[in-house]
C-alpha cells in the first residue's frame, strides 16, 4: 500500500464521511472536498496528526452561488493536500487559520480583496492587493467581475 | 500595526512605495526609538497588475507568455510552474529532453539570480566593488541564456508540451566553458564571503530569524535554509528532470544575512554540478508533444523550486479554451512576512540589507531592441553595433558629437 493510501485510511478512520471525497490524484497529489461546518475539525486533524504542517498557498474560487477556498497543505514528505471548501456568497465568512499558520494573513487578505470573503479573527492591518481607495463591495476574481463594468476600467 | 502608545519617545518613519533602497515599490512604516526598529508595517500590492484575472480571459497557450512576465528575474519559474500545471491537467507525456531543457534554463536561472543577489547585498552594505564583480560575471550567463533562448529575460523556451528550442552539441560545449569560468569565480566569492572581516562582521547576528520562526512563518527558498530548515521542492517534489539529477540542499544554522550568503553561494556550486549532469546525460528526442488547444476539465497544483523559494501555481479548467481559475503563490509573498520578525529591535541602518536578504523580486529590461520602419512597414533587429551608431547619430543631431568630445578629451588628457 502506498504512502498516500495510508494518509487516505488514516483520515477516513477518523472522518468517515470523508471517505467519498478524498481522493488520490497522482503520486504526492491529493485531494478532498470538506464541508464547511467540519472544515476546522478536519483542518486541524491534517495539520496535527495527518504532518501537513506545511501552507503553500490559499487559492479562491468563484463556484456561482458559493466561493470556494482550496488550503493547498504540504507534508515535509513532499505529499501535497488540495483542502477544498466552500461556503455561500451570501454568507461569505470563514474563520482565519493564523492561530495555526501565522504566514496565512496575507493569503487571507488577498481572499477578502479578490473574492469579498470575510475572514473572521483575522486582525487589523493594511489591505493587500488592491489600493486603498479601491471600492469595498468590488472583488475583481469574482466572474461576474469584468475590467468595462467595474473600477478597472479607468486602469 | 504597532501600537504607539506604548513607547513615549516613539516616531514613525514612512519608506516608500518609492524605495530607496530596493528598486521596486512597496511601503515601510517603521516605529523608531532611537535608532531601533521597534515594529514595522508593511503594505504591498503597488505591483498589482491582476494577472491572474487577465489569465482567465486569454487561451491557455496565451498565458505561458503573460505568466513568464509576472517576474523579471524568476521569468523561467513561473512560466515552467504554470505549464507543468496545464500539462498534468491534459494528461500530456512532456518528453524527457524537454525535462531536460527545462530544468538547464532553470538552474542558469539560478545562477544569474544568485549572482545578482550577491551584487545588490554588497551594495546595500557599501561593498560597491562586490557588485561590479558580480554583475559582470553574471553577464557570462545572461550571454549563455540569450544564445540558448533567444532572449536575456523572459526566455520563453517552454510551452505546453515541452519546450519550444533544442539545444545542440556546439552549445553544451558554450555551456561547460561558461560553468566552469562561473564556477572559479564563485568559489572567489565564497572565499571573500567567509573570510573578508568586514563582510562577516557586518552580516553576522543580522535579520536573525530562528529556524522555528522560519517554520511557524512559512519562509521558504534560501531564507528558510539559512535558518536551518533542510527544504527544497527539486528533492521533495521532484519536477523536470531532478528526479533523475543528484545534488545536495544546502543548509546553513547562522539564521542571519550571513547564513542567507552562503546557501545562496553553496547553491551555486550545486547549480553547477546540476548543469553538468544535464548536458552529459540530455537524452535523444523530441522536444514537444502537441497540446490540444482545448483542456480537459481538472485540475492541477504545481510547485517549483525558484531560486527565492518555492514557486506554487494552481491552474482550474472547465473544458474550455481558457482557464478557470490561475493562481499564483510567488515565494516572495511567503517571504516577506519574515522581514517583519528580523527587523524588530535592530537599527534602522541594517534595514536595507535585511529586506535585500531575502531576495525580493525586482524586475531587469530586455535589450534586443526590435525596429519597424514607418514608411515600408519592414521589420529589423537592431545589432549592438546598429544600435550605439543610431545613438551616436542620434546625439549628432542634437549637437553633441561623441567623436569631438573624445578628441577634446584626449587634447586634454596630452596636456
Amino acid at each position: 500500500m502506498s504512502y498516500e493510501e495510508d494518509i487516505r485510511q488514516e483520515t477516513v478512520r477518523r472522518f468517515d464521511f470523508l471517505k467519498d471525497s478524498f481522493k488520490i490524484v497522482r503520486p504526492r497529489r491529493l485531494t478532498l472536498d470538506v464541508a464547511y461546518e467540519k472544515f476546522s475539525e478536519v483542518f486541524d486533524f491534517l495539520v496535527h496528526q495527518g504532518k501537513f504542517d506545511i501552507l503553500c498557498a490559499i487559492t479562491g474560487t468563484d463556484e456561482g452561488e458559493d466561493l470556494g477556498f482550496i488550503y493547498h497543505l504540504a507534508q515535509e514528505s513532499g505529499v501535497t493536500l488540495n483542502l477544498k471548501t466552500r461556503v455561500p456568497k451570501s454568507h461569505p465568512v470563514i474563520q482565519t487559520i493564523t492561530g495555526v499558520f501565522p504566514g496565512a494573513e496575507i493569503y487571507e487578505r488577498e481572499i477578502v480583496d479578490l473574492f469579498g470573503a470575510k475572514v473572521q479573527g483575522l486582525r487589523q492591518g493594511n489591505r493587500y492587493p488592491l489600493t486603498d481607495d479601491w471600492p469595498e463591495d468590488e472583488h475583481p476574481l469574482r466572474k461576474d467581475w469584468k475590467p468595462a463594468n467595474g473600477s478597472g476600467r479607468e486602469m | 500595526m504597532h501600537d504607539s502608545h506604548e513607547h513615549e519617545h516613539e516616531f514613525k518613519i514612512p519608506l516608500g512605495p518609492q524605495h530607496p533602497a530596493l528598486k521596486e515599490p512597496e511601503n515601510f512604516s517603521i516605529a523608531l526609538k532611537g535608532e531601533k526598529i521597534m515594529g514595522v508595517d508593511i503594505r504591498l500590492g503597488y505591483n498589482h497588475r491582476g494577472i491572474e484575472k487577465a489569465c482567465e480571459e486569454r487561451t491557455f497557450l496565451q498565458d505561458v507568455y503573460l505568466i513568464e512576465r509576472v517576474c523579471g528575474i524568476c521569468s523561467h519559474s513561473h512560466s515552467s510552474a504554470y505549464v507543468q500545471a496545464v500539462e498534468e491537467i491534459a494528461g500530456l507525456s512532456v518528453p524527457r529532453r524537454a525535462l531536460y531543457i527545462r530544468t538547464l534554463i532553470g538552474e542558469l536561472e539560478r545562477v544569474h539570480s544568485h549572482f545578482l543577489w550577491l551584487g545588490v547585498a554588497g551594495h546595500e552594505i557599501g561593498f560597491d566593488t562586490l557588485l561590479m564583480y558580480t554583475w559582470r560575471d553574471r553577464e557570462i550567463v545572461m550571454d549563455l541564456l540569450a544564445q540558448l533562448t533567444g532572449n536575456r529575460v523572459n526566455y520563453g523556451i517552454n510551452t505546453i508540451g515541452g519546450v519550444r528550442r533544442d539545444i545542440t552539441p556546439e552549445y553544451g560545449k558554450d555551456i561547460l566553458a561558461a560553468i566552469a569560468t562561473l564556477e572559479e569565480r564563485t568559489k572567489y566569492y565564497i572565499q571573500i564571503a567567509t573570510e573578508e572581516t568586514s563582510i562577516i562582521k557586518r552580516l553576522s547576528g543580522v535579520g536573525m530569524i530562528s529556524r522555528q520562526d522560519a517554520v511557524r512563518l512559512g519562509a521558504v527558498g534560501p531564507t528558510a535554509r539559512a535558518s536551518g530548515v533542510d527544504r527544497d521542492i527539486r528533492r521533495e517534489d521532484p519536477y523536470a528532470a531532478y528526479a533523475e539529477l543528484d545534488f545536495n540542499v544546502i543548509t546553513d544554522d547562522h539564521c542571519d544575512v550571513f547564513g542567507r550568503t552562503v546557501v545562496r553561494l553553496k547553491e551555486l556550486l550545486e547549480s553547477f554540478k546540476i548543469i553538468r549532469q544535464v548536458v552529459a546525460k540530455i537524452p535523444d528526442g523530441p522536444i514537444a508533444v502537441r497540446a490540444p488547444r482545448k483542456i480537459p476539465a481538472g485540475e492541477a497544483l504545481s510547485r517549483y523550486e525558484a531560486p527565492r523559494g518555492e514557486d506554487v501555481h494552481y491552474v482550474k479548467s472547465n473544458g474550455g479554451e481558457k482557464p478557470e481559475r490561475v493562481k499564483v503563490r510567488a515565494p516572495t509573498l511567503a517571504n516577506i512576512q519574515t522581514v517583519k520578525h528580523m527587523l524588530r529591535d535592530r537599527f534602522l541602518a541594517d534595514m536595507p540589507i535585511v529586506i535585500a536578504a531575502i531576495d525580493p523580486c525586482f524586475s531587469c529590461t530586455d535589450r534586443l531592441v526590435g525596429v519597424r520602419h514607418l514608411d515600408n512597414h519592414k521589420r529589423e533587429t537592431l545589432s549592438w553595433e546598429n544600435l550605439r551608431l543610431f545613438s551616436l547619430g542620434w546625439h549628432r543631431a542634437r549637437g553633441f558629437d561623441v567623436a569631438i568630445a573624445e578628441k577634446k578629451l584626449h587634447n586634454l588628457m596630452e596636456h
